[in-house]
């Protein structure tokens, strides 16, 4: 309920919010560093107060939402067409393909996550130069999310795909000369999709906490197209000068968006686990 | 037991060696050695010898050989940004995050435990489904999050606890510790509470679920029924046998704990290895970060294979293959 509110509000960010944040002309410097509307000096429209050049608060947390939500999407997506098509190549043919593969995901699953994602944004942008760096720091952030995560999906998949793979009903359709692609597609693939959604829901919870943190860590979103991350980090600069309204509300927001995910998620296993119903 | 043992072992440097050609690849053809370290007045023959000099010209395999035999001896070169050896630098850091890892650890285990035991034993009790909510929070609350905002409470509005750097540290040879300090031990608390909450939901969690699965056990219907007390049972007979898959997670994630150290030793300004990383990161100081993540990665598989002995030596079932052990799980 509240993710459906929240990812509505971010969709129509445009529509409702006061100004668009990235709108350098909208901004006033006179505007700036208004507290939240209920404090005595707060002003109309400014629900949730501006920061220290004048930006709505409300207005960039939606679209820092939007922004957040996307990348945390398209990462989810990403590892898992890229997971699922590996596991089933690697189940269903087995032999050294499938050692390459699995070989691949240890040495990836040997170092922790936040580690990799940090290394291949910061070489991306290393190796970029600076006009094309923050076109592409949303494609970097989803690629760098989704390379440490496909290879859960993989294994998850790998495992069904070679009980499966042995057993009557696919010898028979190889025996028809279904092809191998079919096989798997229509007949191993459909018999490992719960695990996987449930999978699919937590890690894209931990897939906007992924991109929040690098981007709070200076690795993530430019400031000029700020994720929920970017802001916490913006705001957090102003801890001290008791502007805390600029960090508190992002903070919130993601708190929010990724608690609503984590919810989703653990309903959804114990919703689709056979043993506790 | 000791194919077991040679066959994990292999495991490892197998994937030590493949975290290394990483390394060297990021080493070698993220921007230019030579380019780094010559000043600007460098002629083109000081550049060609300084190539010669590093073995820039050997082969592929040369290269990665030697780089592979330096990094075992702990040579990892030096700080482009600042021509100090690496592995001084690295040393000298490494003391505040073991600190700051081993204080989180602490935390999560002394208070993770007895919150999975609550939750366990009083299942439909308010207070048990309150704290399972606030589990769900917790792994839900990113850990820069936690961190502004304890600096937001206890410092910036009560101003009880520092919030940012170490506080006074004595060194004790090479170690420099700031546990021995007041002001060392004050400045640890904030940075300790956001690393470990996370990790205390961790614990809280798995300590639960195992206790649902050992109360059910017969010796547990057992110990009852010859009149031990009810709390003596759940806390001595029952947790303890929950706790081999404590300390095995524990043993696991002190290898996340480092890494995520990093980004609450960013919120908290504390000189670690995590920070020093971090500021590689933005002055693309190569060799610091190839030397970071050769060790975390070292320590995290280290810790990994020692939690699979571990276990083959308590579990003998898990010796023989590990093809079949691998089918069984999953």
């Amino acid at each position: 309920m509240l993710l459906a509110l929240i990812a509505l509000s971010a969709l129509f960010a445009p529509l409702i919010t006061p100004q668009n944040p990235y709108d350098l002309a909208a901004l006033e410097l006179w505007n700036s560093e208004i507290p939240p509307i209920w404090n005595a000096d707060g002003q109309w429209p400014y629900l949730l107060g501006t920061d220290t050049q004048g930006r709505d608060i409300l207005s960039a947390i939606l679209y820092g939402s939007r922004i957040s939500l996307i990348i945390g999407f398209a990462s989810v997506l990403l590892a898992l067409s890229v997971g699922l098509t590996l596991g089933l190549i690697a189940g269903y043919v087995g032999g050294w393909v499938d050692n390459v593969i699995m070989r691949i995901g240890d040495v990836l699953l040997s170092m922790p996550f936040i580690l990799i994602a940090i290394l291949i944004t910061a070489m991306a942008t290393a190796s970029l130069p600076s006009g094309l760096k923050d076109v592409l720091a949303a494609p970097i952030l989803i690629f760098a999310i989704a390379v440490p995560s496909w290879v859960q999906y993989a294994r998850t998949v790998r495992a069904s795909a070679m009980v499966e793979a042995k057993k009557e009903y696919v010898q028979a359709a190889r025996l028809i000369r279904v092809k191998a692609w079919r096989i798997m597609l229509h007949h191993i693939l459909p018999n490992c999709l719960t695990p996987i959604m449930v999978a699919a829901t937590l890690n894209f919870g931990l897939a906007i906490l992924s991109e929040a943190t690098l981007s709070f860590l200076g690795v993530g979103m430019p400031p000029d197209q700020p994720s929920l991350g970017t802001l916490i980090r913006i705001g957090n600069q102003y801890l001290f000068s008791g502007l805390w309204w600029i960090v508190v509300f992002p903070s919130i927001q993601l708190c929010l968006i990724v608690l609503s995910v984590n919810m989703i998620g653990d309903w959804l296993r114990d919703a689709l686990n056979p043993k506790l119903r | 037991m000791i194919a077991f043992l040679i066959k994990r072992a292999a495991n490892a440097a197998f994937v030590m060696l493949a975290v290394a050609l990483l390394a060297f690849l990021i080493f070698r053809f993220f921007g230019d050695p030579v380019e780094m370290m010559v000043n600007e007045q460098a002629t083109q023959s000081d550049r060609a010898e300084l190539r010669e000099r590093l073995g820039l010209n050997d082969s592929f395999v040369t290269q990665y050989t030697r780089f592979v035999g330096n990094a075992v001896q702990g040579d990892f070169g030096m700080s482009y940004r600042n021509q100090q050896d690496v592995m001084v630098l690295i040393k000298e850091r490494f003391p505040a995050t073991f600190e700051l890892v081993l204080v989180a650890t602490i935390l999560s285990l002394i208070i993770g435990i007895p919150l999975g035991v609550i939750t366990a034993v009083h299942r439909e009790s308010k207070l048990a489904n309150l704290l399972q909510l606030g589990s769900i929070v917790g792994v839900s609350l990113p850990s820069f999050v936690v961190g502004i905002m304890l600096i937001l409470a206890f410092s910036v509005s009560l101003g009880w606890l520092p919030a940012f750097g170490r506080g006074d540290t004595v060194q004790i040879g090479w170690w420099s510790t700031g546990l021995l300090t007041p002001s060392g031990r004050r400045a640890l608390v904030l940075p300790a509470i956001s690393l470990s909450t996370f990790q205390i939901t961790l614990v809280m969690r798995l300590v639960r679920a195992e206790m649902l699965e050992t109360l059910r056990a017969d010796y547990i219907k057992f110990a009852r029924a010859r009149g031990i007390p009810t709390d003596r049972v759940q806390w001595r007979h029952a947790l303890r046998n929950c706790l081999m898959p404590v300390i095995t997670l524990t043993g696991m994630q002190i290898g996340n704990l480092i890494a995520f150290a990093l980004v609450t030793e960013t919120v908290f300004q504390w000189p670690g290895m995590g920070l020093l990383f971090i500021q590689a990161v933005t002055f693309v100081d190569i060799p610091v970060m190839a030397a970071y993540l050769m060790l975390v990665s070292f320590i995290f598989v280290a810790l990994n294979t020692l939690v699979d002995i571990t276990y083959a030596w308590v579990d003998p079932r898990l010796r023989d293959d590990a093809a079949r052990a691998g089918g069984a799980n999953g």
